[in-house]
This record gives structure tokens, C-alpha cells and sequence, in this order.
């Protein structure tokens, strides 16, 4: 009986030595791969979520997977989308295989906790851009993929063809996400007496909205027109023409690393540019041996560009033998070649009268 | 010739209380080093990405709207009185909930012992089905195979001309909200109570005196019309009218999403409860039924008086605990969309990013109301023990 005593009072003695020590070290490991966009890497040369991933391997992207046209997965397994080709793009700048990826379905609650841990590297999750974001909660957004905006959608049968219609109705919406405020501020602004209905994921607002319990549903535009085509009537619901809010949607990093925000920025880059230059995944070989220095200078036949950012130099041929420029990446996902058959409008090149607009690759 | 010894004294090592208090000390130390570990922990990642611990943000505006509010609310409103509205939206689903879920546990524990086959099958057949399958996947059927096929509001159901069923729920005839109609509750209330006084002591006095007692029968009947009064006229009721664009006037809302948590979450504690109450009817001895039924007691006046009391100590402490899952069941409102207090937190928490805090408040909250549950059980459970000598 003894004996026990004394080893039992060796065991909470080593704990607490244990514990102590651990104080310091075991944050560290979790902290290097969890935010080597932490404070240190900034200061000192230190890792960089760059190095973990082309060491690694393999790109872990964020994204939503319900959402049809920009991350959705089908009964197979496989992801297709804006959000999913941008993914792609990425990896093949990284290890000239779009399909090294592995996916992970976020919910809009739990989007940027789960980066900010380092569980996915970035967000291609239809993710807007706004100062609260950006600022309050550690994270970088690099370069907008797709201008957006807040629209609503509403029942044709119901009688409703302008937002005062919904007077006393109730809107459906879906938790944690910018549409809430948004909708708050409009209905205040237009002094409309509404009851909203606030559902913790994105099926549940869209089958109660099917199933008649609201009359409205508000979301990103490009996200109704995705979902409208889900709905059992397709032809009974409608998109409103008014938008509501900016929903500029872009790639998040966390805070603090450069190397990678740089690499996943310039990836936006390189599609935006393509499609202003021309060239497309049936045409880069040929544009391999145009005599422009632009072009040359872009594709890396001439210059150290994506040797400088760490990526191999010609990165830029890579991801457009992947997935296109961004007028194929569109067309394929939101635009023509798709159900969804949502116009370019804002989302056109600089030139042709949108936003679309790439620094020079130089 | 003494044969007693001095004691020698015994060495601190094989002293039984030295290491009965040294254990003790070093639990605690232990418990102590490992809550500071994570603390220190938390601490330094917070500080490593940037975040604050600290509460200033409920002062912030909401900039939200929020679907049903017992209080007013607006988006021009504090974070914190969000966050109060959905506690008062929680506490509405959970005392009603747990005065339905008793009514239905209690009687369909009791149906369980009819005699009549078809009840008893009935019976079994809902306990079974109930208890058996997830809360959340009944919850999203209440919601969505039954309020949401409702008619639509403009072909809603009349029952009687005052109570209407629609998809977006159930609107009934209320109290007024005028001095006179708290007035007459309150006066409601106090005849009830003095009500029960007289009726006891009418009792007393014919079992000690041998008096008629209809003195005071006179005088409860007439504490009944004025009860009768005060119930028709003085609580000032007003009835739903639907004006154009169905807006409601008057009446009370129940909304689709309040009776589908509401009823859910009834059925589904209500089966275990049942359950419960099965159990400690099962354990009053059965020499007491017999007893009661020599002694020619019908079996209403069997169940309230002999077994049922008895019952009541074995029941108490489970029934806390299922008190206590209804309590915490209400927390998945948000599948379907009703504001409780977590749902509200949610979208605070996603406003502010504030994650720690926003999550130490929901379990503060959840506790706090469960420890008072508790506490008045507990009080309920000592006052039906036995009182032995």
C-alpha cells in the first residue's frame, strides 16, 4: 500500500514539470505550421506557408462545395467551379498538376477560423472583400476574382416584383455571412417592415424558400442564380434586377506572409492578363514563340519573374494549360458553357467596359 | 505492575494523514498547473494573431435584424441587447417546453398502465418512435414535412374563427396589454390562491369538526364567478384580424419555427420523461395497490393519493436531467431558424470574429439557467422524501 503512495506521488510531479516546459514548446510547433504567416515570419526570413506547401506536396484549399458554378461537388466526388479552376490554376503553378489539391467543405461560420488555424492553406470560398475583414481578423485578401453584388430572389407566383413587395413577408438567409447586414441596412434604408429567417446552412435557407416559408431569399447574385438552378421551378422564381451591396469575392490568406499572399495574388493575375492578351489554353504553345516581348516577358520564355516569387518560371504557361484565362475559366463555370448563363457584365476586361484589371507582368 | 505503553511516535512516512493531506495538495496543484497551461496557451496565441480578449464589443450596433424579439429590437441596437433578446427567445421555448413536456410525460407514463389495449399500444408505439430517433432529424421534420406544407397565409385554416394555421404559423386570440387586463390577471391569480387556502380548510374543518362545510362551498363558488368576471371581461382578450397584406393585428403570433422547436422538442423529451414516470410508478411496492384496492379506492383516487406521491421520489432526480436536455436541445433553433440566444450568438459571433468570449457567454448562459433547474429540483426532490424519525 505504501509503495502505490509514492509512485502515485510521482506522476502528478512529473505533469506539472512536463506541463511547464510544454508551455513554451508546444506552442511553437503548432504555431509554425498554423501561421507561418505569424509575426515571425515577417520580421525574419522564416517560413513561409510558400515552402510548407511545395514541400508538402500538395495544395489544401478551402472552399464551400455546395455552391453550383463556383465550388460544388457531385454525387461522384468531383469538384468543378470558379472557385475549384482557381484552386487548380494554383497547384499548377505550384506542381504543374491541377489535381493536386485536396478540397475541404467550410461552412460560412467556420471559413476563416479554420484558416486562421492552418488547417487549409487559403480560401477560394466566395469570400467578400470588406475592411472588417481584412483588418479586424487577421487576414490578407489578394486580388478579386469575381465583382459581385447583393441581389434578391423572389417568387414570381407570389406577386412580388420589386423589394417593397416584400412588406410583412419574410426573407430567408443564410448565417455568417455580410448578406444579414446588408439586408438590414437596405430594408432600413427603404423603411420595408420584413421578418428575416436566419438558417444555419446554405440547403436549408434554399429548401425552405422552395417549400414557400418565405417569400424572398437574398444572397450574391452569382450565388442565386447558381442555386435557382437547383430549385424544383426553376421558371416560377426570379432574380430581382436591384443590387444591393459591393461583393467584390477574392482568395484569403492569413496576414502576414507575403510569399504566398504574392504567389496566390499574382495566380488572379496571371488568368486576368491571358484573357487581355489573348492567349488561351488551345493557343499558348503557339504564343510560346511569339516575338512580343510582353508576351514573351509574361509566359517566362524571357525575365525571372516566377523565379523570383518561387514558383518555376514559366508558371504562367502552366496555369493556362490548366484551366484556361479567365474569360474560358468563366464561361465554363457561371458564363455560357454553363446552366447558370450569368452575363460577364462588371466581371469584362478593363477595356471592354468591366473591372477586370492586371497589373503589367514586368 | 503498568502494562501500558507510551505511544512511540510515528514517523511522517508511514503517517496515514500526512499523505491523505499531501495527496489532496498535489491534486490541486495539478488541476492548477494544467488550467494554466492552457490559459498561458491561450494567452499567447491570442496575442500572436492579433486578437484582444475583452467585452467592449457589445456596445457596438448590431447593424442586424433579428426575426421574432420579445423585447424591441431594431438593427440600430446593441450587440448586447441581441444577445438579450435571444435569451429571452431561448427562455420562452424552455419554460413552456418544460410545463408541455411534463403534462405529456405524466399522462402517457400513465396511459402506459390502461387497461385499454388500443391506448396502450398507441402509447408504446410514440414512446418507441419518439425516443428512438435523432432530435435534430425531428426537429427538421416538424419544420419542414409539417409547418411549412401549412396552407399559405391568404388560404390559411379558421378554427372556431379565432384561431388561424398557416405556414408561417399560428395566431391566437391574447390578453390585452392594458393596466386593467394585468390587473385582472393578477387579481386571477390571487383568487386561485386563496381559492386553495378555503378549499383546504374546508376539508379540515369537516374532517375535524364533522361540519357540513358548506359555508365555505358558498363561499368558493362564489370566489368562481368572480374568477368567471374577471376571466371573460376584465382580461380584455383580443382576437387576430388579418388586415390587407396580412399583417396581423392583435392576437398573439406563434411563429412556424417557435411551435415546430416548440413541439419537437415536447415530443421528443416527453418520450423519455413518460419513461421515467413509468419507472416509478413500477417501483411502488404492489403490495400498495392492493392495499389501496381492499381498502376500495378508485383507481383516480388510487393513482393521486397512494402511488403516485410515492412515485414522485424515485422520479425527480431522472426528470432533472431530461429538465436539463430540453434546455440544451433548444440550442439546435438554429437548423430552423428560430433566434435563440445561441443562433443570435452566432451572428455575433461572425459580425465580430470575437470567438472566445462570444462562446465563454453562451455556456455562462446555458449553465446558469440549467443550475437554477437544478437547484429548484433538487429543493422539489428533498421535500418528498420520507421524513423518517
Amino acid at each position: 500500500m505504501r509503495k502505490n503512495h509514492l509512485l502515485l506521488a510521482i506522476v502528478p510531479i512529473f505533469a506539472s514539470l512536463a506541463a511547464c516546459s510544454a508551455t513554451v514548446n508546444t506552442t511553437t510547433p503548432a504555431g509554425t505550421a498554423a501561421s507561418p504567416g505569424g509575426k515571425d515570419a515577417a520580421s525574419a526570413p522564416g517560413k513561409s506557408r510558400l515552402d510548407t506547401v511545395i514541400s508538402r506536396g500538395k495544395l489544401t484549399c478551402g472552399v464551400s462545395g455546395d455552391l453550383p458554378g463556383f465550388s460544388f461537388v457531385d454525387q461522384t466526388g468531383k469538384y468543378s467551379g470558379l472557385d475549384v479552376d482557381f484552386c487548380r490554376a494554383l497547384a499548377a503553378a505550384l506542381f504543374n498538376d491541377p489535381e493536386k489539391v485536396e478540397y475541404r467543405n467550410l461552412t460560412s461560420k467556420e471559413r476563416f477560423e479554420v484558416l486562421k488555424a492552418g488547417d487549409v492553406d487559403l480560401l477560394s470560398r466566395n469570400s467578400t472583400w470588406t475592411t472588417g475583414r481584412d483588418t479586424g481578423l487577421g487576414l490578407e485578401f489578394v486580388a478579386t476574382m469575381f465583382y459581385d453584388g447583393q441581389g434578391m430572389m423572389v417568387n414570381k407566383t407570389a406577386g412580388i416584383t420589386k423589394l417593397e413587395d416584400l412588406a410583412g413577408k419574410s426573407v430567408c438567409v443564410e448565417t455568417g455571412t455580410t448578406t444579414e447586414l446588408n439586408l438590414a441596412d437596405q430594408m432600413r434604408k427603404l423603411n420595408i417592415d420584413y421578418k428575416p429567417l436566419v438558417f444555419e446552412n446554405g440547403d436549408a435557407t434554399y429548401a425552405a424558400y422552395a417549400q414557400g416559408r418565405c417569400e424572398g431569399v437574398t444572397s450574391d447574385r452569382s450565388q442565386l442564380a447558381g442555386r435557382r438552378t437547383t430549385l424544383p421551378k426553376p421558371e416560377d422564381h426570379q432574380v430581382l434586377e436591384v443590387v444591393m451591396s459591393k461583393e467584390p469575392l477574392a482568395p484569403v490568406v492569413v496576414n502576414n506572409d507575403s510569399r504566398w499572399a504574392d504567389v496566390v495574388k499574382w495566380t488572379v493575375f496571371t488568368l486576368t492578363n491571358a484573357d487581355e492578351l489573348g492567349i488561351t489554353a488551345a493557343n499558348v504553345d503557339e504564343k510560346l514563340k511569339s516575338t512580343d516581348p510582353v508576351i514573351k516577358r509574361f509566359l517566362g520564355v524571357e525575365g525571372t519573374l516566377g523565379k523570383d516569387m518561387g514558383l518555376p518560371n514559366d508558371f504562367t504557361v502552366k496555369i493556362i494549360k490548366a484551366v484556361g484565362n479567365y474569360g474560358e475559366v468563366y464561361e465554363r463555370n457561371v458564363g455560357t458553357g454553363s446552366k447558370i448563363n450569368l452575363p460577364r457584365g462588371i466581371n469584362k476586361l478593363w477595356n471592354d467596359g468591366g473591372l477586370m484589371y492586371s497589373p503589367p507582368f514586368r | 505492575m503498568s502494562t501500558t505503553k507510551v505511544p512511540t511516535k510515528v514517523p511522517l512516512w508511514r503517517d496515514d494523514r500526512f499523505w491523505k493531506i499531501t495527496f489532496q495538495i498535489l491534486a490541486i496543484i495539478t488541476v492548477l498547473v494544467i488550467a494554466d497551461f492552457f490559459l498561458f496557451n491561450l494567452r499567447l496565441n491570442m496575442a500572436k494573431r492579433g486578437s484582444l480578449f475583452g467585452f467592449d464589443f457589445l456596445g457596438s450596433q448590431a447593424s442586424f435584424d433579428i426575426g421574432e424579439y420579445l423585447i424591441p429590437f431594431q438593427s440600430q441596437d446593441a450587440y448586447g441587447r441581441a444577445f438579450l433578446v435571444g435569451v429571452l427567445n431561448s427562455l420562452k421555448v424552455m419554460i413552456i417546453g418544460v410545463i408541455l413536456t411534463t403534462i405529456l410525460g405524466v399522462s402517457v407514463g400513465i396511459a402506459r398502465f390502461s387497461n385499454n389495449w388500443l391506448v396502450q399500444k398507441t402509447v408504446s408505439t410514440y414512446v418507441d418512435l419518439f425516443r428512438n430517433t435523432p432530435i435534430l432529424l425531428q426537429l427538421l421534420f416538424w419544420y419542414f414535412a409539417v409547418f411549412s406544407n401549412l396552407p399559405k397565409i391568404e388560404n390559411q385554416i379558421a378554427v372556431l374563427g379565432s384561431f388561424y394555421i398557416s405556414n408561417r404559423g399560428l395566431a391566437l386570440p391574447w390578453l390585452g396589454d392594458s393596466p386593467t387586463a394585468w390587473s385582472s390577471l393578477l387579481g386571477l391569480i390571487a383568487l386561485a390562491i386563496a381559492a386553495f387556502f378555503v378549499w383546504q380548510q374546508r376539508i379540515k374543518i369537516m374532517v375535524e369538526q364533522g361540519a357540513s362545510g358548506q359555508n365555505l362551498l358558498l363561499v368558493l363558488l362564489g370566489m368562481g364567478v368572480v374568477a368567471l368576471i374577471l376571466f371573460i371581461f376584465g382580461l380584455q382578450w383580443t382576437f387576430p384580424v388579418f388586415t390587407a397584406g396580412n399583417k396581423l393585428n392583435g392576437g398573439l403570433s406563434l411563429s412556424a419555427e417557435y411551435c415546430s422547436l416548440l413541439l419537437g422538442l415536447v415530443f421528443y423529451t416527453g418520450a423519455f420523461v413518460s419513461e421515467i414516470v413509468r419507472a416509478g410508478i413500477q417501483s411502488v411496492a404492489k403490495g400498495q395497490w392492493e392495499a389501496a384496492k381492499a381498502l376500495g379506492l378508485n383507481s383516480g383516487i388510487l393513482m393521486r393519493l397512494v402511488i403516485f406521491p410515492q412515485a414522485l421520489r424515485v422520479m425527480i432526480p431522472p426528470l432533472t436531467s431530461e429538465y436539463l436536455n430540453l434546455c440544451k436541445n433548444s440550442s439546435l433553433a438554429i437548423a430552423i431558424a428560430y433566434p435563440d440566444v445561441y443562433a443570435v450568438s452566432s451572428t455575433i459571433l461572425n459580425q465580430t470574429g470575437r470567438a472566445i468570449e462570444i462562446v465563454l457567454m453562451i455556456m455562462a448562459t446555458y449553465l446558469l439557467i440549467n443550475l437554477i433547474i437544478a437547484l429548484a429540483m433538487n429543493f422539489l426532490n428533498s421535500s418528498v422524501q420520507i421524513k423518517e424519525r
